[in-house]
């Protein structure tokens, strides 16, 4: 029973949050509606039994990116983002209008065809789930790994030249 | 409702109300410490030796008004100081601070003295500090003001840079003890090595300790790395514009989080409750000793030590804290490697 009341509390959370992110034009307060979801999340890791993964969504997540998005909001300082489609002409929004109709029928697509797998509980969150993750990631996802990481170096370095460009 | 039940409520009451006395104790600390290395007695009016010098200064933030700039986001200028208390008290509710005990036989079962006990302890701990951030980083962007603005900003860098290092340290006693669980990491120090020095992890990783302690002096904004509230420079940093209880629950906040990273150094580093001598029943007290002294040093440091450069400090923590961090934690994984 309050597992079933705690998902939906939690579930509700991370819809309402995440849908407020991109609904509302204060950067500052997307960001922090964001990290919300992320809270709700990690919430709903932990009623999965994960709570190595909660406590690593909360870390990463809301912890260390969320702070740079912060960073960055706060060093531009921009109080209200204008209203885009106000800039926009009618041909692009034709084609926003086709595009994000492509992608919830892709979205639907994919959702249907997922089919849900029994998960073995992994022990809690003690050191074996963790041994366990960590072995799974360098051995059989290792390829994955590697290239996620290697995707984001390419974005790093890619981020720096941007950065780093001279104004004449 | 159960005996067991009631006697946990009793713990976590009980809990809550000696980190708010121990953040009162620490302003009267501080003050005296402070004092005395300047040559000075400090306050001495109020109760024995001025030890009721921090009720009268809570009791003066009580009756000051509360103001707020116009400028100012009201909502998030308003949560920010419950964020920074809120994440302060729940990052201690995850550590032990003695053995087991069923109150001389009152209780059906032990109960274990934490206000509870996660398996992945560290890690929450780690994860409830980070969410304390936002309280300073949101105070500095609410208030509205280029001091607050300055300071939030340099507290989120300085979070961000020493949090590494900080995360590195705490992962090499997690290699080293093989657990999460904070409870089995102390249990883990338990014994002798040629019957005289403790099997402290202090004794195994005493670089990791020295990073631990520098960042987590950067974490709590303590001087020498106190930028984000500078006062020669910003003012009072984050906390500029606020005043009366908000004000105060900044403060109560810090305090706070220097009694958690003490307590959580004696937990990974010092053994925790274990200790000769008394009798494990007691071991409450050997912990409530190492924190102390522990929480002396910082007040040592701080009134010891001039506060670093904005350049030095991020240059000290890329360069040299997380290099030898992450030395650190591949020779210890290296080396119970190797033994096995």
């Amino acid at each position: 029973m309050f597992e079933f009341i705690a998902f939906y509390a939690f579930a509700a959370i991370a819809i309402i949050a995440s849908l407020l992110v991109i609904g509302q034009r204060n950067p500052m307060y997307s960001v922090i509606l964001l990290i919300v979801s992320f809270g709700a999340l990690a919430g709903l890791y932990v009623l999965l039994d994960a709570p190595f993964t909660a406590v690593t969504q909360i870390i990463i997540y809301a912890g260390a990116i969320m702070v740079l998005f912060l960073f960055v909001v706060m060093l531009l300082n921009v109080p209200r983002e204008e209203a885009i489609a106000s800039r926009l002409g009618a041909r692009a929004r034709r084609t926003g209008a086709v595009l994000s109709l492509v992608f919830t029928l892709e979205i639907v697509w994919a959702l249907t065809r997922l089919s849900v797998m029994p998960v073995s509980s992994g022990g809690g969150g003690s050191i074996g789930s963790v041994a366990r993750i960590g072995t799974a990631l360098f051995t059989t996802h290792a390829f994955a790994f590697e290239a996620t990481s290697l995707l984001i170096l390419v974005a790093m370095v890619g981020a720096v030249v941007l950065a780093r460009k001279e104004h004449h | 409702m159960s005996a067991y039940f009631i006697a946990h409520f009793l713990l976590i009451f009980l809990v809550f109300n000696m980190l708010v006395m121990s953040a009162a104790f620490m302003v009267w600390m501080e003050r005296k410490v402070c004092a005395y290395i300047q040559d000075r007695v400090g306050p001495n009016r109020v109760g024995v030796e001025g030890l009721l010098q921090p009720f009268a200064d809570v009791l003066k933030l009580l009756m000051k008004e509360e103001l707020r700039p116009k400028a100012a986001d009201a909502f998030l200028f308003t949560i920010a100081p419950i964020v920074s208390a809120a994440a302060a008290f729940t990052a201690f509710s995850v550590i032990p601070f003695g053995s087991e005990t069923t109150l001389f036989g009152l209780l059906d079962r032990p109960l274990p003295l934490e206000v509870t006990d996660v398996n992945v302890a560290v890690l929450v701990i780690f994860a409830i500090t980070s969410m304390g951030v936002y309280g300073i980083v949101l105070a500095g962007w609410s208030s509205n003001s280029k001091y607050s603005l300055l300071g939030g900003l340099r507290s989120s860098a300085q979070m961000i840079s020493y949090e590494l290092s900080y995360g590195l340290a705490l992962a090499a006693v997690i290699v080293l003890g093989g657990s999460l669980s904070l409870r089995e990491l102390v249990l883990n120090q338990t014994g002798y090595w040629f019957h005289v020095i403790p099997r402290w992890y202090i004794f195994l990783q005493p670089l990791g300790f020295l990073i631990y302690l520098t960042a987590g002096v950067a974490e709590t904004n303590r001087a020498p790395f106190d930028f984000p509230e500078a006062e020669q420079e910003l003012v009072a940093g984050y906390h500029t514009e606020y005043s009366s209880m908000s004000f105060a629950m900044f403060f109560l906040a810090e305090y706070i989080n220097m009694v958690t990273v003490s307590a959580v150094a004696t937990s990974l580093y010092l053994g925790g409750w274990l200790g000769p001598i008394l009798p494990s029943w007691l071991g409450w007290l050997w912990f409530l000793l190492k924190v102390l002294l522990l929480l002396f040093f910082y007040v040592w440091m701080r009134w010891t030590l001039p506060r670093y450069r904005y350049d030095q400090l991020m240059e000290f923590g890329w360069k040299w804290l997380l290099p030898a961090a992450v030395v650190n934690l591949i020779a210890t994984a290296a080396l119970v490697l190797w033994i096995g």
